[in-house]
């Protein structure tokens, strides 16, 4: 990244006013403004912090919520596994000690970490956002520089609010065009990362440009942010807009009055300037997408709904031909079967890439009128309380219970089967989370990446099908 | 921190590409609210497999990792840092890392070596073809070298990251000595940005 005074982008001028002290030959020293914390990664940072005699710097920057170990039945009830109802409890136990607001499960504004800070109006434009979770990227989608850390970084963030961090190189990826019907922001997503690998984000931070990005919601640059950190990227970022501001105005943490006014002035001045350079690029043509879904296990592993499963024989690395063909022997796939031709046994709806009310609105559109397949099991698990009540309030879950699906309480639930919601060995899911991962459901389980339409089409139809199929 | 200096081992050739964090260390073992204990874990799934690599006796006690491209890819979680180093592993060398996990890697004591893809392939090669051959990881000059085989290269690494693992020096430690800094930071952020009471 170039210094200031030139043209500039997006990520350039985040990364620069947030430099506390910069060196030659050292990381700069990054003023980190939202550090969001959940029970998985933080309880070693929190031990270390203590040992070491130091406090948490700025704990009213820092927000922390109970997601990946919350059971989404049975709230209220003691937790089955014990071990996760420890780390939950370190968790308040932490935030008590340390003065760290917590939503907690049961609080109305419990939820998906990457889900609850942009819902509460505290991720804004400009900002920087880490958090011990890799799809912090999320938040890169209101123009903040939102990116994962581990554990150690969670600790030096604690105890000094800033992290040093080498400068990332830059990467434009614009979509021009309008999207055909029926093809939702996670199609770009995964035809982005189809295109680029899961390597080939590495050490860039992503711009989302073009007129395709501009016209997505709120809720769909979330998700196109989410997996950047599938294609390698750490970052993903959208230059805010007037859709950004209408998100953010009137929630509870946005700025009011003057403050408001001023944060607008500011925000504006946000976007890359004409001119500016970034180090890589990608051109995508918006009009030419069609629904994914992944065969294997990873990602980038992804094709249209309309194609075959393809043949790794055809890739031209031959690391490419291997891990696909250790892929297909995971999966239980043959090359040359038509992706509509596979039967899956589950259908989950959930996660910080598809569990916002847009997500669960455009699925229960879908599923209206229709039943899930005999014998399939579907669930549904808003990403937040919010999102849980406004979707009660709007019928969404009548329609998901009618349908045949369960409906559940919020957490991360099946994206990583740390709670009880997990495939059995060999179980086949069309799921709307982020990871294809071996064993990333469930022990043996085999997951297949997808939209919230295609997920609901597939509930019902019994195989992969979009909803044009169910017509 | 333990300060790195010299890393001289045998290698297991972990010959896969794009091993993300879920496969180092499994979700399930992520509700440890400890440091420590996570080698048991590491490749816990790919383990119950008598055949996979780290079962064959010949790698018994082996302190360097060889892997394919795109290693330590997904999830954020250090885990699978501790679950090498407590497994025994003092490096990891692969064409590619994912960006989160080299940087955990390099915060909690394990040394990411990057090399070509040409040079990665050449020592998978060679350890599988022995796997008594001993590899020199010289984090002073950044330089690799395995004689036996004829393989020698350097790899990359800033400048303050190799300070920082050759004296062994705590992070926070070193920016806790820019504390002015960071108080004069403070009072220029906008007043609009969001702060939460407990």
């Amino acid at each position: 990244m170039s210094n200031t005074g030139s043209p500039a982008t997006l990520a350039e001028k985040v990364w620069q006013r947030h430099i506390v002290r910069s060196g030659d030959g050292e990381p700069d020293l990054l003023y980190i403004d939202l550090h969001l914390v959940h029970e998985v990664t933080s309880p070693q940072a929190f031990d270390g912090i203590r040992l070491a005699g130091r406090g948490v710097r700025r704990p009213e920057l820092t927000v922390a919520t109970m997601d990946h170990n919350v059971p989404t039945t049975g709230l209220g009830q003691p937790l089955s596994d014990p071990i996760s109802a420890r780390q939950m409890e370190v968790l308040a136990t932490n935030c008590a000690e340390f003065g760290i607001r917590l939503f907690a499960m049961g609080d109305a504004n419990q939820g998906i970490v990457h889900i609850i800070g942009p819902e509460l109006g505290l991720t804004q434009p400009g900002m920087t956002v880490v958090c011990g979770d890799s799809h912090t990227s999320t938040h890169g989608a209101f123009g903040a520089l939102a990116f994962g850390i581990g554990t150690s970084e969670v600790e030096h963030v604690l105890a000094t609010q800033t992290l040093p961090q080498a400068r990332p190189q830059t990467m434009a990826v614009t979509v021009d065009g309008a999207l055909p019907v029926g093809v939702t922001a996670k199609d770009v997503v995964l035809a982005i990362i189809g295109r680029l690998g899961t390597g080939g984000g590495i050490g860039h931070v992503i711009e989302y440009r073009g007129s395709a990005i501009k016209a997505l919601s709120m809720e769909g640059r979330m998700t196109v942010c989410n997996m950047s950190i599938e294609a390698g990227a750490r970052a993903g970022m959208v230059a805010p807009d007037d859709t950004t501001f209408s998100y953010i105005e009137g929630r509870q943490y946005a700025p009011k009055g003057h403050d408001w006014e001023d944060a607008l002035d500011d925000w504006r001045s946000l976007a890359t300037d004409e001119g500016a350079r970034f180090d890589k690029h990608v051109q995508m043509d918006a009009s030419s997408l069609a629904p994914h879904v992944t065969w294997g296990t990873n990602p980038g592993q992804v094709v249209r709904l309309d194609e075959a499963i393809p043949d790794p024989e055809s890739f031209p690395e031959p690391a490419a031909r291997e891990s696909g063909e250790r892929a297909l022997a995971y999966m239980g796939l043959q090359a040359g079967t038509p992706m509509r031709e596979v039967k899956v046994d589950t259908v989950f709806i959930g996660s910080c890439t598809n569990a916002r009310i847009e997500d669960l609105r455009l699925a229960a559109a879908v599923l209206e009128g229709h039943t899930v397949a005999p014998g399939l099991r579907a669930l549904v698990v808003p990403g937040s309380g919010q999102v849980k009540i406004q979707a009660e309030k709007e019928g969404l879950d009548t329609v998901f219970i009618n349908a045949g699906f369960e409906w559940r309480n919020p957490g991360c639930s099946m994206c990583l089967a740390m709670n009880p919601d997990k495939l059995a060995p060999g179980e086949r899911c069309a799921s709307t989370s982020n990871r294809n991962f071996e064993g990333r459901q469930g022990r043996g389980g085999r997951t297949h990446l997808v939209s919230p339409a295609v997920a609901a089409a597939t509930a019902v139809a019994g195989h992969f099908a979009s909803p044009e199929d169910l017509q | 921190m333990k300060p790195v200096r010299t890393i001289t081992g045998r290698a297991v050739p972990l010959d896969r590409s794009d091993v993300d964090t879920d496969q180092i260390i499994p979700a399930s073992w992520l509700k440890k609210v400890e440091r420590t204990g996570f080698g048991q874990g590491l490749f816990s799934e790919w383990r119950d497999d008598r055949d996979f690599v780290l079962n064959k006796a010949e790698y018994a006690g082996a302190t360097i990792l060889v892997a394919g491209p795109n290693f330590g890819t997904g999830s954020s979680r250090e885990h699978a840092v501790w679950a090498l180093t407590d497994y025994g592993f003092e490096a990891v060398i692969s064409p590619r890392f994912g960006d989160i996990f080299r940087n955990n890697s390099t915060k909690a004591g394990l040394l990411p070596v990057q090399v070509s893809a040409e040079v990665g392939k050449a020592l998978l090669e060679a350890v599988e073809a022995d796997p008594s051959l001993e590899i020199t990881i010289d984090l002073e000059r950044l330089r690799l070298e395995a004689p036996a085989a004829g393989i020698e290269a350097s790899f990359p690494l800033d400048p303050f990251t190799q300070h920082r693992l050759l004296e062994g020096l705590d992070d926070i430690g070193l920016t806790l000595r820019f504390g002015a800094e960071i108080d004069a930071y403070e009072p220029t952020r906008p007043s609009w940005l969001p702060a939460v009471t407990a």
